[in-house]
């Protein structure tokens, strides 16, 4: 890193501005790009009642998110395929008082939850249950005319992006509203930093590198008395039909802050990756790492690596270089024919997600996140797809691939642990 | 008391113990030391009895064999039956690891000879609680006293090397020379009883609860015995001290007090948070100290703080 700054001014330590700013309405930068969208539905000063499908640890902070984000948001339902999640869920959420009004009739078990929670009076869904399912829940959701917070990835293959892809011309048509969480387009950081890529600062970008590589994370062995499903539901994140592996779970991140920057999508992946450390049959047949070299159609070239391995080094960053200089994107450092580096407030981007999407819903202001959300998603599918094949994938390939992940029926009991792809042998399909 | 080298059983991993003696100093600062808060007044006498304090503070080396599980996979892979370790081992093994991160948790600073960072108090303590199972000796966080008594290093200026920041390079990781990064351990001067990084780098979590009007309660000339606010169920505030490569000089002094708060783990987006990982507090770490003698009311002392509360 260019030492520039530093000799210019007294770096700023960063504790002085621990303190968050207040999640403003950061709409103008997101209202920019979607002038060409149809209003939302507007609803004024009502009260945003929401609808919480998949009650996790992250749709639990969702919840919580949204209600912090603006005045008059409630929680009014809930729905999980776990009830020991519901209440844990409810437990914790239940500290915030008169915002949370989940009556037992309003709380959902089982695989038929989602439809519940979307029959009730509910205006604003987060979905947060694991990948598999977004696609059917976002469907389900448009189809049931509410505004939508839909967390990535958007889908685990080709046929579910297609799948939401499709619901957005009807989403749009009926006015909703849809906010996705991949949240660092909506935290000030990284809002001024890409301002600045996009004003043309580094001329133009002909090489991304994007990595997620980190320790492991959970994992649940399978109890006593737990069928296939109930064990496979548990442990989600090891089975690539309802995780998408976390090159989609996890690094779909990084990759989206390069398609941010880039302002599309690759359309050429070729890859590999494995299950080198993480082996044993708990880790059901997800790989726990990938590299994969994207292709973006006017040449320029992206290097992704992402790991989930212990004792190793470690990176969650985005880099991006154009003709004019040098960006460290998770740095907010631009460095070139014109150096700078954020050093502003940061505000909480968990909430200002729900924050932008509320305050478009009121307006009647056109907000949908969707397309970029499921081009980054497929991005990742893409890579995936290669390093599970070992063949070069293009993004026509990709996305309409006859790949439909999703067990032939949801429902408590047997269900084979899917084999560990294969590259050479695991046909692209 | 001498110093030792201590290795983390069934590891290669060592640290360095470094004696403190006994001994009576004054703790807090005078009202006009330049740089000061209100919460390090008024000043007063401290008794502290002696320990051994780590020599640098606690890295990744050391940290991962807790979080990454790293003494129970090489046993695993050595092909030795975990059933038939000794009760100690096996007791050690049965301490709760903590819960992996979603995230480099180095935030790109490596791991080798680096402090380890944006670790929680609860963390920290119950690292010194697995090393006390694993060796069969006492280790824990320092209290507050103790870590001012060892900071001063029998010296009574704002700094253990004098009264200005003059030179606080020779002995500091902080705002001016880190580079906006922490650095490995051990690479200024120590101070005059022989402790490295303990102004600068990573500020230091000490077991204390912090209480800004903590110091009124004591008595000016009368040295109360190792004093302590013994930490509870509550996940803030503790203290950290010391300052870091994050600090101007005057977070640096001996008598500097940092209060945790919610703020550190702001960026957690899952309900419940986590109770092993900060999200912003990439200038707190830890060292360790192990008592001569423990007192009689941090004698078993765990950790009380829980996920759901």
């Amino acid at each position: 890193m260019s030492k520039q700054n530093e000799t210019e001014k007294p770096r700023p330590s960063r504790r002085d501005f621990l303190k968050r700013s207040a999640a403003a309405a950061v709409g103008g930068a997101i209202a920019s790009r979607l002038g060409e969208l149809p209003p939302v539905r507007a609803a004024g000063s009502d009260m945003i009642k929401v609808g919480l499908i998949g009650c996790g640890q992250r749709g639990t902070g969702a919840a919580e998110d949204a209600i912090k984000a603006a005045h008059g948001v409630k929680l009014v339902a809930m729905g999980d395929v776990f009830k020991d999640h519901l209440d844990a869920s409810l437990e914790i959420l239940k500290k915030l008082g008169d915002k949370v009004d989940v009556p037992p009739e309003r709380q959902f078990v089982g695989f038929g939850a989602f439809e519940k929670v979307l029959a009730s009076d509910v205006n604003y869904v987060i979905l947060a249950t694991p990948p598999g399912f977004r696609p059917w829940h976002l469907k389900a959701a448009v189809e049931a005319g509410k505004h939508i917070f839909a967390e990535k990835p958007f889908a685990v293959d080709g046929s579910g992006i297609r799948t939401v892809l499709q619901v957005n011309e009807e989403a749009k048509a009926k006015g909703l509203a849809i906010g996705v969480g991949t949240q660092r387009r909506h935290q000030t950081g990284y809002l001024e930093t890409l301002k600045r890529i996009h004003d043309g600062d580094l001329g133009q970008i002909f090489a991304a590198r994007v990595y997620w590589n980190q320790g492991p994370i959970w994992v649940h062995e399978k109890k006593e008395g737990w069928s296939d499903m109930e064990w496979q539901l548990r442990n989600w994140y090891y089975f690539t039909w309802v995780c998408g592996d976390h090159i989609v779970e996890q690094h779909i991140h990084n990759l989206d802050v390069a398609n941010w920057a880039l302002g599309t999508h690759p359309i050429r992946a070729v890859g590999m990756g494995g299950r080198q450390v993480r082996t044993d049959p708990v880790y059901g047949n997800i790989y726990d790492h990938f590299a994969i070299d994207y292709e973006y159609e006017n040449g320029a070239r992206m290097m992704s690596m992402c790991r989930q391995i212990p004792g190793c080094e470690n990176s969650v960053s985005e880099a991006l270089s154009g003709t004019k200089g040098f960006c460290q994107v998770n740095k907010y450092t631009l460095t070139g024919e014109k150096s700078w580096q954020y050093s502003g407030k940061n505000n909480l981007p968990y909430v200002q997600e729900h924050t932008d999407l509320i305050a478009a819903i009121r307006a009647g202001k056109p907000y949908n996140e969707l397309k970029e959300c499921a081009e980054s998603t497929l991005t990742a599918i893409m890579g995936r797809m290669a390093a599970y094949t070992g063949q070069a994938v293009t993004w026509d390939q990709a996305l309409n691939s006859e790949e439909n992940l999703m067990p032939a029926k949801l429902e408590w009991g047997a269900l084979a642990v899917a084999p560990v792809a294969m590259p050479g042998k695991t046909k692209l399909v | 008391m001498k110093p030792y080298v201590e290795t983390i059983p069934g590891t290669d991993v060592k640290f360095e113990m470094v004696p403190i003696p006994g001994g009576t100093f004054k703790m807090g600062s005078p009202a006009n030391e330049p740089g000061r808060s209100d919460d390090e007044g008024p000043a007063h006498l401290v008794a502290i009895r002696p320990f051994w304090m780590g020599k640098y503070e606690v890295t990744w080396d050391e940290y991962d064999i807790l979080a990454f599980s790293k003494d129970i996979y090489k046993m695993q892979e050595q092909g030795v039956n975990l059933a038939q370790q000794s009760e100690t081992e096996k007791a050690a093994d049965a301490v709760t690891r903590p819960t992996p991160p979603y995230t480099d948790e180095t935030f790109g600073f490596g791991r080798k000879r680096q402090p380890v960072i944006n670790i929680t108090h609860h963390a920290a303590m119950e690292y010194g609680y697995w090393l006390s199972v694993k060796t069969g000796k006492t280790y824990r966080l320092p209290t507050e006293a103790e870590w001012e008594y060892a900071c001063r290093a029998g010296t009574q200026t704002a700094y253990s090397f004098g009264d200005s920041a003059a030179k606080p390079g020779d002995y500091a990781w902080y705002l001016d020379n880190s580079t906006a990064r922490p650095h490995p351990v051990g690479q200024k001067q120590p101070n005059p009883w022989g402790l490295y990084d303990m102004h600068g780098n990573v500020a230091e979590w000490c077991l204390d609860r912090y209480d800004k009007d903590f110091y009124s309660t004591f008595k000016p000339d009368l040295p109360a015995i190792s004093p302590v606010l013994v930490p509870g169920k509550e996940k803030f505030p503790h203290v950290a001290r010391g300052g870091s490569w994050d600090d101007k000089a005057a977070r640096l002094r001996c008598a500097a007090r940092l209060a945790s708060s919610e703020d550190w783990i702001l960026q957690d987006p899952q309900r419940p948070q986590s109770i092993w990982w900060l999200t912003d507090a990439l200038f707190v770490g830890f060292r360790i100290v192990r008592p001569l003698e423990e007192k009689e009311d941090l004698k078993g002392l765990r950790s009380q703080v829980k996920k759901y509360d």
